[in-house]
Order: C-alpha cells, then structure tokens, then sequence
C-alpha cells in the first residue's frame, strides 16, 4: 500500500490519538472527591463553593445524553480535541508572530 | 485542585487575575523567539494529553482521588514559559466549559497549577537532573521527583490562598492539603517520568528542544 508523503504518519499522531484513547477510559476515573474537595470537606469549608454562573458540560458528562458512560466519553473527546486545536494554532500564531 | 468560585475571596482572586494575565502576556513575548515547527504539534498534543489525563482520577487514600496536574510535564519539554501558556489554555477550557474551576478563581488557579508548578517543576527537573552522570537515570529521577513537588507546593499555594481568603485557618489548611498532595503527586511522578521514558524511547530529539 503507497501512503503519500503527506498522509505520513508523524509522532503527534500517535501522541493525539493517544490522548484520544485516554479520554475513552474516563468513565473508569475515580468520582471519590480529590485532594481539595477532601480537605474542604473535612475542615468544612465546601460549603463555601458557590455554583458555576453559567453551565455547559457540567462535571464532564455531555448534557441530554442518557448513558453516562458515553457522555463522559464524548465530553472527553471533545475537550481533548478544543484543546488540540487550541495548542497547535497558539504555537502557530507564536511562530508566526516571532518570525515577524 | 480547581479551586471553585466562593472558595476564595475577591481581593484574592483579583490578585491571581493580574498576576496571570501580566505572567502569559510575558509568556507570549518569551515564547514567540523560541518557537519551532518541531515545537507546534508538541504543545497541541501536551494541551490534548494533559486535558485527558486530568479526566483520569485515580483513587488514593481514604477515598480520595487525585489526576495528573501536567505542569512538569510541559515545563520539561517545552520550558516554563511554554509551559504556563499550555496550562493556561487546558484551565481555561475546564473552567468556561466543564466547570471546572471557578472563573473568578481562573487566575488563582493558572498561578497554582501554571506558574508556580511550571516554574519549580523546570528548575527542579535541571538541578536534580544535572547531578547524574547517566543522563537517561537524570531525567527519570528529575522529572519524577521534580513532579511530585510541583503538586506539594501547588496545594500549599492553595492553602495559603484559602487562608488569606479567611476560608480556614493556615494551621489545618497547609498540614491538610500538602498531606494529601504528597500523596497524590506520587501519581504525577510516576506518569511524567513514564511519558518521558515514552519519548526518550521513541523521539529522544523532542527533549532537546530546551537547549537549543
């Protein structure tokens, strides 16, 4: 099979999809409260958290999908991939920017 | 350790606020004169991996779970400034859209898990690396233990913020919160010294990218 030069499989491909695959395990992530949210608890201050102003994918499970699982998995998908994108076109501004 | 809105008062948050936004327009000045075309794909996919494996809790003592921070991670491949810059993008996106982190504390956090843990996780990493004289053992060594406290000194940042706010007194947050993070950063030593094992394995150049 001839692959062309520029469909070449490079390093961050596989790191990406790496980092795709790790968002597909994020519904086995632990929900125990983490290091914060223990300590508030436990000194009780979590009270004092005020709710978001405004809520879009609240605690990583995509609204109006009925299977968590899935949800969490999409969540995750689509963070990884904003943040993909965020990255990469930063750096290329920077670039851009610093050969200027 | 997002801190939530509420957490923290106002003067605290509008502190972190400014000290973010003057640390990434300083970021973007010392960042633009370094940046590479091997760089470009390496900060999109830490931004990518350190936004996925955040969502991977993993539990530790006493029913408490902690994830990685990544800020060594980053700071080690790409230098700190660099490093603050991906950090500041990945907490951004978790707080505007996944709520995760309030967004008055934003600048609380980017200072925590940003600036503080970027800038101490880098020198730490040079300084403990550059006492081996295998390089390889150096950088595995460095970078785990250079991890590990980056996540330590990020939860007494927050301890000192929570008391300064009159959230909780220092004496019951600093011993509660480095306690438990000495824990947790275990978990962040053993995965950034394991990606970088990764990288060393397979594109060993990528670690130069600092010298240069």
């Amino acid at each position: 099979m001839e692959v062309k030069s520029e469909m070449k499989f490079k390093w961050w491909h596989g790191a990406l999809i790496l980092a795709l695959l790790l968002a597909i395990l994020s519904p086995l992530a632990s929900s125990s409260p983490d290091g914060l949210e223990r300590v508030a608890e436990d000194k009780g201050f979590i009270n004092a958290a005020l709710e978001p102003f405004f809520e879009i994918v609240p605690d990583y499970v995509i609204p109006g999908v009925t299977n968590e699982a899935v949800a969490t998995i999409l969540a995750g998908i689509v963070g990884t991939l904003i943040l993909f994108g965020i990255g990469y076109g930063l750096a290329k501004l920077l670039r851009a920017k610093g050969e200027a | 350790m997002h801190i939530p809105d509420g957490f923290i008062s106002t003067p605290v948050a509008a502190a972190g606020i400014a000290v973010a936004a003057g640390s990434i327009a300083y970021a973007v000045k010392a960042t633009n004169k370094k940046m590479g075309e091997k760089q470009i794909p390496l900060m999109g996919v830490l931004a990518a991996f350190i936004f996925a494996a955040q969502m991977l809790n993993f539990p530790v003592a006493g029913g408490t779970s902690g994830h990685l921070i990544g800020a060594a991670l980053a700071a080690i491949l790409l230098g700190p400034w660099a490093g603050v810059l991906i950090m500041t993008c990945v907490l951004i996106v978790q707080s505007l859209i996944f709520q995760d982190g309030g967004l008055l504390a934003l600048g609380v956090n980017i200072f925590n898990m940003g600036i503080v843990a970027c800038f101490v996780g880098y020198y730490l990493y040079r300084g403990i690396a550059s006492l081996f004289r295998k390089r390889k053992l150096g950088i595995m060594v460095g970078s785990g233990l250079a991890a590990w406290f980056t996540v330590v000194i990020a939860s007494v940042a927050c301890a000192v913020e929570l008391a300064i706010s009159g959230t909780v007194p220092l004496g019951v947050a600093l011993p509660a919160m480095a306690g438990i993070h000495a824990l947790i950063g275990i978990g962040e030593g053993v995965i950034t010294a394991a990606v970088l094992a990764l990288v060393l394995a397979t594109r060993a150049d990528l670690l130069e990218l600092q010298k240069a």
